[in-house]
């Protein structure tokens, strides 16, 4: 049980005269089951909810909002609790603070991780409200009754708002194990009210990272080395500080900052810059060598990070074998607005405003380069224009507050979308060499994935992982979720200078493309149904299957593809949620093009039924993206990919129809950013294999796709 | 420098500043208007896109010189035209995930309504693709282009 604290209690509180009278709960959120890779970037945040005397209720959401609905759909637990009036109800994004805990949104945690504790400090605060009316009235609590902010005396016309009894409810010790409403009362959970952010977004109103806007701010950009972790050797600002509206040029760790009155003048005065890079160890790298060294790893050789039964007996064994290698390529997140952030010092303060994933990390970072304490550094996370993990790094708020250091001004940091596409942190390029068994009545008896990739966390910490083993990386391959006998995962540890980073549903995007490809190959090796030797596969009770089968039926699995049509099935686990995908495709002058997606996904409890088809759709756009052509690639130690004219993302065009179907209960809950991204990929590659006989195992599909 | 005038959601502005500054730099850094967004500036993601005489045009590429003489809508000028059921629809429809890329989607919206008032989907696709969003808010786009157009037809 998380601790519920009343906050207006606490000593550390009574700071904040604002807050007195009010009732202040402070609410620690769960770290999740399940959570996957740990990192700097993983939150313990906690919440708050306050109710004044004169004011509404007011909800402090300690989670970014990055498109994901989570202002919305957390408050949503809350207020249902709480039963007020979701109408008034104030959301605020929260400044960063100790009394939040360890802020920051990956993961696909906020919401699960809220579920619980949010809806017992919604409960808790309501019987303490309904106590202080109570108090009032002389009367049992059972004669009172919460409603839509106000607290009712049953039986009669009277009623207190909840601001009127915040200040007698401050004073009551928070009740523990209220119970919670049960599916039937719930009258906001499981409907679609309408996002808090809908009009502003709208209407252009909503301020994203690059709109907020100070008085006395200056403009930057930042010249950074074309080679991979190259540095600046020196350089010559004269001809950038003549260019009009330049108004500063200062190296920073990351290259040579140029501040001005406006954007437009930064960008000309950063052309008119002169410098010679050092470009460091990686100007030999390019794409060809990291493939090769990732093809060089040999399995005896790789971490041995799952290993049931005798995989390698039953290999010799097995009367059937099969082996497939899949490789993926680099990805980049570009989000469609770009790295960005304001920062400002002043004395020993430090104040940052910007689209920010890791809260708590750019709090650390902004007081190491402003050279402040942490606890004089407040951050305001803005709305983000898409994230996808991107934003859970932190490099674009150290730039600025050197900037900030080195200039005295208050700065606007902002990022060309060159400048993003070169300068970002990668999925991981991956290989994946599979092996699979199967007996004589074609049941899978044996499983290998030995996976080479980069490591996200030990490139970030090269001292992090010594025997390489790093659990994250193999997430979505050691969690299988069938029933094998013989089952080993292996990974080789494979770093190398090319940034990298968590996307969207981080290394579920390659284990899940692995894992769901070869089951499709094992099934026709071994003439069998993939949804039904999937199903022989799956244990009784996963909820896995119970996904997969509601799949077929609403498909109509196994049945015949119109014609000149393929279909594919996939199935992954992630985050705690569960999905299935039907694609259906076809090829169109060579080309694969995606008709039909369905989308069958177990959360749990679902809190916003949109919300959730929202984020699936979006994941399987953001999927179907990261299949058809998108890939980042290296020469001379460059990004060789620069704007959305050589990295090609997904255009409406080419959006499938997407039939989301989310099965409401009351299992634990799960997340729901990233889930949907998984299964699309190889749920496709299985259609284009249905439908044309041959198997895409290296991507993007555009260019391996012999059409 | 003579200075530059523009007329931005029927207001007129004097602005001194650099012919050639792109019309997005001085719609955000000059008058502030900070609906219109940037992401690639290269006319490839269609975010920056604005209204000059019911055309929708890139703002990233199109200088302010360029757009001396016309009539600029942007963003927060749509609800004051006939052509606010679009945002209508897009609340409606639930449209905005982050949010960033639609106004630059809302305003290539309204220059195809403001030409053709009942696109079929084929016309809406062929429009509309040229929007990059990378949230996947696409087959949204779509109901909520098809249903305003109905709206605005009425």
């Amino acid at each position: 049980m998380s601790p519920l604290v009343n906050l207006s209690r606490r000593d550390f509180l009574k700071a904040g005269a604002a807050f007195s009278g009010a009732l202040i709960l402070g609410f620690k959120l769960e770290e999740a089951q399940g959570a996957g890779p740990d990192s700097e970037a993983i939150f313990n945040p906690n919440a708050w909810l306050e109710i004044s005397p004169d004011g509404p209720v007011i909800i402090h959401v300690p989670w970014t909002e990055l498109g994901q609905g989570v202002l919305t759909a957390m408050s949503m637990i809350l207020a249902e609790e709480l039963e007020a009036d979701w109408e008034k109800v104030e959301i605020r994004k929260a400044w960063n603070d100790p009394r939040f805990g360890r802020m920051g949104t990956g993961g696909s945690r906020s919401i699960r991780t809220s579920w619980d504790p949010v809806r017992q400090a919604g409960a808790a605060a309501r019987v303490m409200l309904e106590q202080a009316a109570a108090a009032r009235w002389g009367v049992s609590s059972r004669e009172v009754v919460a409603r839509q902010s106000y607290i009712h005396w049953r039986g009669t016309d009277l009623k207190l708002s909840f601001a009127e009894l915040a200040k007698e409810a401050a004073r009551l010790d928070v009740p523990r194990d209220v119970p919670l409403k049960t599916r039937a009362q719930r009258k906001l959970v499981g409907t679609s009210v309408q996002r808090i952010d809908a009009v502003d977004k709208a209407t252009g109103r909503a301020l994203f990272g690059c709109d907020h806007r100070f008085e006395g701010m200056v403009r930057a950009v930042v010249a950074r080395c074309p080679v991979l972790g190259g540095k600046v050797a020196s350089f010559d600002a004269r001809q950038a500080l003549k260019s009009p509206g330049v108004v500063g040029v200062h190296e920073i760790s990351n290259g040579v900052a140029v501040l001005a009155n406006t954007t437009w003048e930064a960008i000309k005065g950063r052309e008119a810059l002169s410098i010679t890079w050092d470009e460091g160890d990686a100007a030999d790298l390019d794409s060809a060598g990291i493939s090769a060294l990732l093809q060089s790893k040999e399995a005896d050789e790789a971490a041995v990070m799952r290993r049931d039964g005798d995989f390698a007996r039953e290999l010799k064994a097995a009367p059937t074998s099969v082996q497939a290698v899949y490789e993926l390529p680099y990805l980049s997140h570009s989000p469609m607005e770009p790295m960005n952030c304001t920062a400002w010092i002043e004395g020993d303060h430090c104040e940052v405003w910007g689209p920010i994933q890791s809260v708590s990390w750019a709090e650390g970072v902004a007081a190491e380069a402003a050279g402040v304490p942490s606890e004089n550094v407040r951050i305001q996370p803005t709305y983000s224009g898409g994230g996808f993990g991107r934003r859970l790094m932190v490099d674009y708020v150290r730039e600025v507050v050197e900037i900030a250091k080195a200039s005295g001004s208050k700065v606007q940091l902002f990022w060309t979308r060159e400048d993003n596409t070169r300068h970002g942190f990668y999925r991981p390029a991956s290989r994946h060499a599979m092996k699979g068994t199967l007996d004589s009545k074609g049941r899978v008896t044996g499983w290998s994935h030995h996976l080479a990739c980069p490591s996200i966390s030990g490139q970030l910490s090269p001292d992090r992982f010594p025997d390489g083993r790093d659990e994250g990386a193999v997430d979505g391959a050691i969690n299988l979720s069938y029933a094998i006998d013989h089952v080993d995962v292996l990974y080789s540890m494979t770093n190398t200078a090319v940034p990298t980073g968590w996307l969207r549903s981080v290394y579920n995007t390659q284990n899940a493309m692995a894992n769901e490809c070869f089951v499709d190959e094992l099934a026709v090796a071994a003439g069998r149904d993939p949804v039904a030797l999937r199903r022989e596969m799956l244990p009784a009770d996963s909820r896995l299957l119970t996904t997969l089968n509601r799949a077929a039926r609403e498909w109509g699995w196994p049945g015949q593809p119109p014609a000149g049509r393929g279909w594919g099935v996939a199935c992954h686990a992630s985050f705690g949620s569960y999905v299935t995908n039907m694609a259906e495709v076809s090829v169109q002058s060579g080309r694969v093009r995606v008709h039909k997606v369905l989308c069958v996904v177990d959360c749990g409890p679902v809190v916003h039924p949109d919300g959730v088809r929202s984020q699936m759709e979006g994941g399987t756009a953001y999927a179907l993206s990261g299949l058809l052509r998108e890939e980042i690639t290296v020469e001379n130690g460059r990004v060789q990919q620069s704007n959305f004219d050589d990295y090609l993302p997904l255009r409406l065009d080419e959006m499938p129809e997407v039939e989301v179907i989310a099965l409401d209960s009351e299992l634990p809950i799960g997340g729901i950013g990233e889930p949907g991204y998984p299964a699309v990929g190889p749920a496709v590659l299985n259609a284009v294999y249905n439908l044309t006989g041959q198997r895409v195992r290296k991507l993007p599909l555009a260019g391996n796709f012999k059409g | 420098m003579a200075p530059i005038t523009l007329k931005v959601n029927g207001k007129t502005h004097q602005l001194a500043v650099d012919p050639e500054t792109p019309l997005l730099w001085v719609l955000r850094d000059h008058l502030h208007l900070t609906g219109t967004k940037y992401s690639c500036g290269i006319s490839e993601c269609g975010a920056c896109t604005v209204m000059m005489d019911n055309q929708a045009i890139r703002s990233c590429v199109t200088t302010a010189q360029e757009a001396q003489g016309h009539d600029i809508v942007t963003i927060e000028g749509l609800e004051l035209t006939d052509l606010k059921p679009l945002q209508d629809a897009w609340i409606s429809e639930e449209v905005s995930q982050c949010g960033y890329c639609q106004p630059g989607q809302l305003m290539t919206a309204a220059a195809l309504l403001r030409h053709n008032p009942a696109p079929t989907t084929e016309e809406i696709d062929a429009e509309m693709s040229d929007v990059l969003c990378r949230c996947g808010t696409y087959l949204r786009i779509r109901t909520a282009v098809a249903k305003a157009a109905k709206e605005v037809r009425s």
